[in-house]
């Protein structure tokens, strides 16, 4: 791998990019958020450590999504009033990448679809149908959330949001889809629900008391 | 990598965490590195926010009926379906039908990798349950209530419909469990799975379970003693002669087919040579003085093989009784055999009555080639001066009785069996909202088995 390095503004130490499309990242030592612009890194902002969490995945685990492999380069985690969920950023061998969803171990696996139109948040509600790639999908969640923490590599800059909307849509054969509404303009995520033991997960957290 | 991996992110190993009940200071331990959303004090049932770190008092509740003590202890860990769960939590739930109060127990199972699972437990009854993945299709809405639910390509029947309350509860919930707060369950079947959906302050959440035995779960948990033994059928559980039934019936239509081959194979090899017929006069006064005669010497060709003699009077309101025996000639064996013709009829007040034929015609097993004749010795009615009679003789005629026997021998088993899978889905289906009214419902309950 081939990687664009650079070294943290803010204490000097090398910051490493896996996915070349990466517009962010978080220093491993200071936990400086930093954009990438044409020439170096700005530091725009700064995180907290993250709250403990109960996820089995970390920056760095691998595993395997149908006859790909993919490593995890960074994490969003999100708070709503039932807990919190992880959105790992997720690189695959063939250069794009993915989001896996980890909420309390239910994986879900999604990419950003480029979409026609969607609609406003205020036009949907929960058991509402919509159709897109020719599967039908039923809104099961509305979900009002705030962003507790960012880690590693992200496709865009998610430094200075607080407050997002997510509508959870299912299928009745397993795929997934999210709506965005982090931005004025919503983006759809589709994916499906994947197995953990599918996912040939290597790289995990231990757990104490379990092997 | 070249640049040396950078540190993982330096979150300490997630342990078991041990607090103290703020209400009455007991020790309390957090299995589920933080996925759980409330958990009960063992000591003084004070349900807490396990996701405060001062756990929160959220409901005290008191233990209406006692203390409910699980079958398996919270902490306990087993092995289910490969992998290995904890027990950390336990509630009793209760639903109220027709005045009786029915009672069963789930327990929250967890895993740092695989999540949640759960088990639950109603009177020896076991089930494997996990939060279903996917979203199962319910039919339109039939005078108020679904009929069927389809879930990842099968059909599942509505069993029953209920409201569950909880009232009694231990360790941690994924969930804001309350003591009180009632759900409304609905269960569909298709045995050995059932796809349960529990509507709670609005919220929907669907679940499939699989059957398990007590033996299993005792295994699974390396429990001591033997589990409590299952009381009745239940709603899923499957039915120890269902999937052998249709195994049966295959088998049966299989060799019934093998038997009708046989036969036919059989009745077109056989050659049903006739050897003999002949007609002869009966009369009272010659058999006195000459009671027995012998007919024409007939030959037997070929392989031994079976004879058939016919015998033919026309009798009516009589009968006739011919002691037979088939003599060789060459070697004086003889079979000895009686045959009797007899056939009466009239009218009384249920009208008309018969009994009898005018025919008989018995065979004579595995008979060797040779020169044979009949001996006759004739008998009839003291009423009868005289009568004329034929008698016929066959070689080589197809036997079919032992493929009768045969028959019945394998039908026998196929419909006890289809008669139990039958009385285990009346069982079954007279404790749902729907109990069978008539056996045309239950054939189609008992149908669609794998």
């Amino acid at each position: 791998m081939t990687q664009p390095i650079a070294n943290c503004p803010n204490c000097g130490a090398k910051t490493v990019f896996r996915w070349s499309s990466s517009v962010q990242t978080v220093c491993q030592f200071c936990k400086s958020i930093l954009v990438r612009t044409d020439v170096d890194l700005k530091k725009v902002g700064q995180v907290a450590e993250l709250p403990p969490d109960n996820s089995p995945l970390q920056v760095n685990t691998e595993g395997r999504y149908g006859n790909q492999a993919f490593v995890v380069v960074g994490r969003i985690l999100y708070e709503y009033d039932q807990g919190g969920w992880n959105e790992w950023h997720v690189m695959m061998n063939d250069g794009t990448s993915a989001w896996l969803s980890d909420a309390q171990s239910e994986y879900a696996l999604s990419r950003s679809s480029k979409s026609q139109s969607l609609p406003t948040l205020a036009m949907v509600h929960v058991g509402q149908q919509f159709s897109w790639s020719n599967q039908r999908y039923t809104v099961s969640v509305i979900t009002p959330a705030h962003y507790r923490g960012v880690e590693g590599e992200l496709p865009f800059q998610y430094w200075d949001k607080t407050d997002v909307t997510f509508v959870d849509l299912r299928t009745e054969s397993g795929k997934f889809a999210t709506l965005d509404y982090s931005d004025p303009e919503p983006v759809l995520y589709l994916g499906e629900f994947v197995e953990f033991d599918d996912l040939k997960l290597k790289n995990l957290r231990s757990f104490e008391g379990w092997a | 990598m070249s640049t040396g991996a950078p540190p993982l992110s330096g979150t300490p190993k997630p342990q078991a965490k041990a607090l103290n009940c703020p209400k009455c200071g007991a020790a309390i331990t957090l299995r589920s590195f933080g996925q759980a959303e409330t958990v009960v004090c063992g000591s003084c049932h004070a349900i807490l926010d396990a996701q405060d770190p001062n756990l929160a008092i959220l409901q005290q509740f008191e233990a209406a009926t006692g203390e409910v003590k699980p079958q398996i202890p919270l902490g306990t860990r087993g092995k289910l379906r490969g992998t290995d769960y904890e027990v950390i939590g336990f509630q009793r739930r209760s639903t109220k039908v027709e005045g009786i109060t029915y009672y069963w127990q789930e327990y929250v199972l967890f895993n740092p990798y695989k999540g949640i699972r759960y088990l639950s437990e109603y009177h020896g009854h076991w089930n494997d349950i996990s939060v279903c993945k996917t979203l199962p299709a319910v039919d339109s809405v039939l005078g108020g209530s679904s009929l069927t639910a389809n879930y990842l390509g099968e059909t599942y029947k509505h069993f029953q419909s209920a409201e569950a309350n909880t009232d009694f509860v231990l360790g941690e919930f994924p969930w804001q469990v309350r003591v009180g707060e009632l759900a409304e369950v609905t269960d569909f079947v298709h045995p050995p799975r059932v796809l349960s959906s529990e509507k709670l302050r609005n919220e929907v959440t669907w679940s499939i379970g699989e059957y398990m035995y007590g033996r299993e779960v005792w295994d699974a948990f390396k429990l001591p003693g033997v589990p409590p033994e299952a009381m009745g059928v239940y709603e899923n559980q499957p039915s120890p002669a269902t999937t052998k039934v249709s195994g049966v019936w295959v088998a049966f239509a299989a060799f019934a087919v093998f038997l009708l081959a046989l036969m036919a194979g059989f009745e077109m090899r056989a050659k049903k040579e006739p050897v003999l017929h002949e007609t002869y006069q009966y009369s009272r006064a010659e058999s006195k003085s000459e009671p027995s005669f012998v007919t024409d010497v007939f030959e037997l060709t070929g392989h031994p093989s079976t004879v058939e003699v016919k015998t033919y009077a026309p009798v009516s309101n009589h009968w006739i009784y011919l002691n037979y025996a088939l003599i060789n000639q060459d070697t004086g064996q003889a079979w000895d055999f009686g045959r009797e013709v007899s056939y009466y009829s009239g009218y009384d007040s249920d009208g008309s009555w018969s009994e009898g034929k005018q025919n008989d015609a018995v065979v004579v097993p595995r008979v060797p080639p040779g020169h044979y004749y009949l001996r006759i010795e004739p008998e009839a009615d003291p009423a009868l001066p005289g009568i004329p009679y034929t008698v016929e003789v066959n070689r080589d005629v197809p036997v079919f009785g032992i493929y009768g026997i045969a028959f019945l021998a394998l039908l026998v088993p196929a419909v006890i069996m289809s008669l139990r899978a039958y009385t285990f889905e009346w069982s079954r289906w007279s404790e749902s909202d729907h109990p069978p009214m008539n056996v045309a419902n239950l054939a189609s309950s008992s149908g669609d088995d794998e």
